[in-house]
């Protein structure tokens, strides 16, 4: 019985909600992140448009990476984090105690520097998530679809059943966009998903982020200036843990407000 | 904020910015010697603009060339990228001014062995007031100073007004004697083209104020 009550307490908690500005997806609220005694993210502001690519960039240790992991909770992994603020996902706290992060996670899919595809079959690297998830789901289709959206099908439809591994970095790393496509999500998070690939591979999967965003959000941490320039809608600057400027891509890279946007992006300071 | 960053790149824009400097300082040479020659018929100070010309567009060809290779290799953006985008802009100008003073040159020429109707005196300050604007324009691109466009606007009035009146007193004297007509024709085109140097005068100054700030200024078409 107190479990039944607990329960439909939680039920009740975790139903409420914000509501969010006409197409915004997901937003930060005078959010702060701090690993142990040192304050990562400071006061963080920021509206993520729906449809739309959004790039952090900033220098190494800016904090860029911090906060696209805060949107899926990924940070919840290290022992000496805590926040404070809110990060709010269709109006709902994913910061909420009550909140299942897995329930996050498969909303908010995440694609890694470095390619990490299982050591599974290619189709079986597609399906693994949506047998994890129990979603009933044709096999064949999904992988078809997920390779179809990720640009990769032409290239792997016949030798499905190989292994993963054995497609090029390049490959691999669309594979993981397929992956993350399968189970469905809203809102796809990429940390530097081209510095381990070439320019052919890279233009690919920039080609890839302008059609993914016709049915996805997308965050994207860059190092890559020019990158952030050609594929996202929207700019985040970031330094020292604090948003500096925060805008529509073209306004950044034509005519920034601020002068540290300024020198960082026309590097007058390394 | 950490040490300056792309060193190498910030040199190759300070040198971009003094060939476009330098480039400006020929052409406002130009329209000088142009106009002394006019006013004294002296074919060797035409003969001095043709060169200066010369230099003029390799100039344009020179800074054309860097610019191009700043965007390929350095992929400006922000200030750079309006900066470098204000260069290729204002060579463009730069190279009108030095033609133009070439034609001033050319009417010189025919009018080698004639003598003026009168002691000049309108021609004079309508060139001298158009190559203060070329200067102040090209002080303003060097400094950055976009509010430097308010003398030149108030120049530009200036030379407006006097093209009208030089005009003006031009037709009086043809309408008052034939003769009068081939060298009052050549008086109306050189004040023609000075009115045009000052035009491209505004036009620099017009892309310093959105090299600085961004802002375009749109003009009724």
């Amino acid at each position: 019985m107190i479990n039944k009550v607990l329960e439909l307490l939680k039920e009740e908690k975790a139903c409420q909600r914000i509501s969010m500005p006409s197409g915004i997806k997901a937003k930060a609220s005078d959010f702060n992140l701090w690993y142990g005694k040192v304050k990562a993210l400071k006061d963080i502001n920021i509206d993520i448009k729906e449809n739309k690519v959004t790039a952090i960039i900033g220098p190494s240790g800016c904090g860029k990476s911090t906060l696209l992991r805060c949107f899926n909770r990924m940070n919840d992994t290290i022992i000496s984090v805590r926040t404070e603020g809110n990060i709010w996902l269709d109006g709902y706290d994913i910061y909420d105690d009550v909140t299942d992060c897995v329930d996050i996670r498969r909303k908010v899919g995440m694609v890694f520097q470095k390619p990490n595809p299982f050591p599974f079959s290619i189709a079986n690297n597609i399906y693994y998530g949506c047998q994890v998830n129990g979603m009933d789901v044709e096999k064949d289709e999904v992988v078809e679809r997920c390779l179809k959206q990720a640009a990769l099908w032409e290239e792997v439809k016949d030798r499905l059943s190989e292994n993963a591994l054995s497609l090029s970095g390049g490959q691999q790393q669309r594979l993981c966009i397929a992956r993350a496509l399968a189970i469905e999500p809203e809102v796809i998070l990429m940390d530097e998903p081209c510095s381990a690939l070439d320019p052919i591979a890279t233009a690919k999967i920039e080609d890839l982020i302008h059609e993914l965003k016709k049915d996805y959000t997308v965050v994207i941490v860059t190092h890559n200036m020019q990158q952030a320039a050609r594929v996202s809608d929207y700019t985040a600057y970031m330094y020292l843990g604090e948003l500096i400027e925060f805008g529509k891509t073209k306004q950044i890279f034509e005519k920034p407000r601020e002068e540290s946007t300024e020198k960082y992006i026309t590097g007058r300071f390394g | 904020m950490g040490p300056e960053a792309r060193k190498a790149y910030h040199e190759e824009l300070k040198e971009l910015k003094r060939m476009v400097e330098e480039m400006g300082d020929l052409a406002s040479n130009a329209i000088s010697l142009a106009t002394e020659g006019f006013v004294e018929l002296d074919e060797g100070k035409v003969r001095e603009v043709d060169d200066i010309d010369s230099k003029i567009y390799a100039y344009d060809r020179a800074i054309e060339r860097k610019s191009l290779n700043l965007i390929a290799l350095q992929a400006p953006v922000a200030k750079d990228l309006r900066f470098i985008g204000t260069c290729l802009k204002i060579i463009t100008d730069l190279d009108r001014v030095g033609r133009y003073s070439m034609d001033i040159g050319k009417v010189t020429e025919r009018m080698l062995g004639k003598t003026h109707m009168k002691k000049l005196v309108s021609i004079p300050h309508m060139a001298q007031l158009t190559i203060e604007m070329v200067d102040t324009a090209i002080d303003a691109f060097v400094e950055g100073d976009e509010t430097k466009i308010e003398p030149i606007y108030e120049n530009e009035e200036k030379v407006d007004a006097l093209y009208d009146e030089i005009f003006r007193e031009v037709l009086t004297y043809m309408l008052e004697d034939s003769r009068n007509i081939t060298i009052g024709t050549q008086y109306i085109l050189v004040i023609r083209y000075l009115e045009r140097i000052a035009d491209h005068a505004c036009n620099i100054v017009e892309r310093v104020v959105y090299m600085e700030t961004g802002e375009m200024i749109e003009h009724d078409i």
